[in-house]
């Protein structure tokens, strides 16, 4: 018994074959990107062997792309923790319990969908033969929604309200309901027993929400694709344009090199900012 | 608030609303309504380019869900038997595998496979006649590489919230360590590895952005999809659209009672 416990050659079989993905599947490409980043481009388009800083001094050329992921992605993250906030609270805290689940799987059920019919369902929706034009009836005219910053946002609040719907709910539903009673009791108003208790206590379901509408908006290519027409892009874009049109690797390599460290950096920021939040938090409640 | 919610509703299902009806249009206008017909619907089921796309994306999402659960299951069960470097560099590789965009996934997995069958396709042409390319097996093998970091996370939370005590239990009754994992600990961990084959399979099946990269000559539904929508989109893709979203959420049913069910056993044994 004890020797099956502490064989190394069965933690060795556990591990092997993820570590076998991991490694080849994720480490090695990596770092082929890397190295593609300093290299040229070959005459036909791909790769050649190189070794310049041209692919990186060239970035600003992209940066367009980089300004628009850079201020849609956060701000649609926002806009979508705004918006599931509510819908969370009312469902943890104001539904009967009967109804709960399936309401929360009513949220989440879009997500089954395919994601490209429901954007493109929201081309016909924004463009000018939908809602704008519903809005002219009523004396709103020459309204344009597709195609701008506007649609895209539109559009991430849309599709990502179903995954950040559930981790708020769950933080929500764990609260203790005491801790409301006792807040009122002590005399504190609604708003204030909102943003004393209910928020904070919340937090952690808005912070695991947030990250992975991040992480998602970062790298999306879809969204800005459909609702942003060309004209509103974000990096997504710019990476299938270098990568399979105009077949510049090396330049595609740098642009996703700094897309991943830009994420890394921020993601590692934001977690350092919620962590040291949570752990005065435990201390002032201490 | 009530207001709030509803119209939080009739804004996911409104575009949802748009691709079923559709699919049941008479006419080929989205915004216009002709009169109802299930011609979409036969003339989708009898190209066979969609049926096709439908059957790669099956035989990948089910493959994808199959093996990532497998070898992360391993993964969070090996996991829990180490302790310092090899722990964390493990850690370090699954929260890379979820932090790295999917389109990034999908641009390092093309490249380094391409330049990998640069070096040796010519020699294994000259002797076997064989030509390595991407494909249906490159997908599959991307979206593995996600999703065992994803069934290993949900199973590792698993396992923190499991009772010890009914695992040492069991090897004092001389149980054999098989029949400990089988009987005791394989039990407790099947809701997290049925959500993790369920969230794998959905990911794969949907997934346009590595398959489109990698994918090579064959054609994916989501990739069938991307395409018609380019060319102009016909209601045939609503109606495959239609089909999927009622066979999924009656999936969906299936495994919540399937997970109630296994919920009132287990009260039942408690008690």
């Amino acid at each position: 018994m004890q020797d099956y416990r502490h064989s190394r050659w069965i933690t060795a079989a556990l591990l092997a074959p993820a570590g076998v993905f991991f490694v080849f599947l994720l480490i090695l490409p990596l770092v082929v990107v890397l190295v593609y980043s300093f290299g040229a481009r070959a005459p036909a388009g791909g790769y050649e062997a190189a070794f310049t800083f041209d692919n990186y001094l060239n970035l600003p050329a992209r940066g367009k792309a980089f300004f628009n992921t850079l201020t849609l992605a956060p701000l649609g993250t926002l806009l979508t923790a705004i918006a599931a906030f509510p819908v969370a609270y009312i469902l943890a805290l104001k539904t009967d319990p009967k109804w709960r689940v399936t309401l929360l799987v009513l949220i989440m059920a879009p997500f089954w969908t395919s994601q490209l019919l429901r954007y493109y369902a929201w081309i016909m929706l924004l463009g000018s033969k939908g809602i704008p034009s519903w809005l002219a009836y009523i004396g709103i005219a020459d309204l344009r929604i597709i195609n701008t910053p506007t649609a895209v946002l539109i559009g991430a609040v849309y599709g990502f309200l179903p995954l950040m719907v559930p981790p708020i709910y769950v933080s929500l539903e764990k609260l203790d309901k005491r801790l409301l009673e006792a807040s009122a009791d002590l005399g504190a108003t609604p708003l204030r027993t909102f943003f004393q208790v209910t928020l904070p206590l919340a937090l952690p379901g808005v912070a695991t929400g947030s990250m992975l509408v991040f992480i998602l908006l970062m790298g999306d290519y879809i969204l800005p694709q459909y609702l942003g027409g060309g004209k509103v892009f974000f990096i997504g874009n710019a990476l299938v344009d270098l990568f399979l049109q105009s077949r510049n690797w090396p330049y595609g390599a740098a642009v996703s090199v700094a897309l991943v460290l830009i994420m890394f950096l921020t993601i590692s920021l934001y977690m350092r900012f919620i962590l040291s939040r949570t752990d005065k938090r435990r201390a002032a409640l201490v | 608030m009530r207001v709030y919610l509803v119209l939080v509703y009739v804004f996911l299902y409104a575009p949802i609303a748009l691709i079923v009806g559709g699919s049941f249009n008479a006419g080929k206008q989205a915004m216009i309504w002709q009169g109802f017909s299930l011609e979409w619907y036969g003339k989708a089921f009898s190209n066979p380019l969609i049926t096709e796309a439908l059957g790669t994306s099956l035989y990948i999402a089910l493959a994808t869900a199959a093996i990532s659960s497998v070898l992360g299951l391993m993964a969070a069960l090996g996991l829990e038997r180490v302790k310092g470097w090899l722990r964390t560099f493990f850690d370090a590789l699954i929260y890379i595998a979820i932090m790295v965009p999917g389109i990034v996934i999908g641009i390092s997995t093309l490249i380094a496979f391409v330049s990998i069958f640069e070096l040796v396709n010519p020699a294994l042409t000259a002797t076997f006649n064989i030509r390595l390319q991407m494909g249906s097996w490159a997908v599959i093998a991307a979206h593995v590489l996600f999703n065992i970091a994803v069934v290993a996370l949900l199973v590792r939370a698993r396992l923190q919230g499991m009772d010890r005590s009914l695992v040492e239990a069991s090897e004092d009754l001389y149980a054999t360590p098989f029949g400990t994992f089988r009987q005791i600990v394989l039990p407790l961990l099947a809701p997290a590895v049925l959500a993790g084959f369920l969230l794998a399979f959905t990911f794969s099946f949907e997934d346009f952005i590595i398959a489109y990269f990698v994918a090579g000559p064959d054609v994916t539904l989501p990739i069938y999809v991307f395409s018609s929508i380019r060319r102009g989109v016909t209601p045939e893709i609503n109606a495959v659209g239609t089909v999927v979203l009622v066979t999924s959420l009656l999936l969906l049913v299936i495994a919540q009672l399937i997970l109630q069910r296994g919920n009132q056993a287990r009260v039942r044994a408690d008690g």
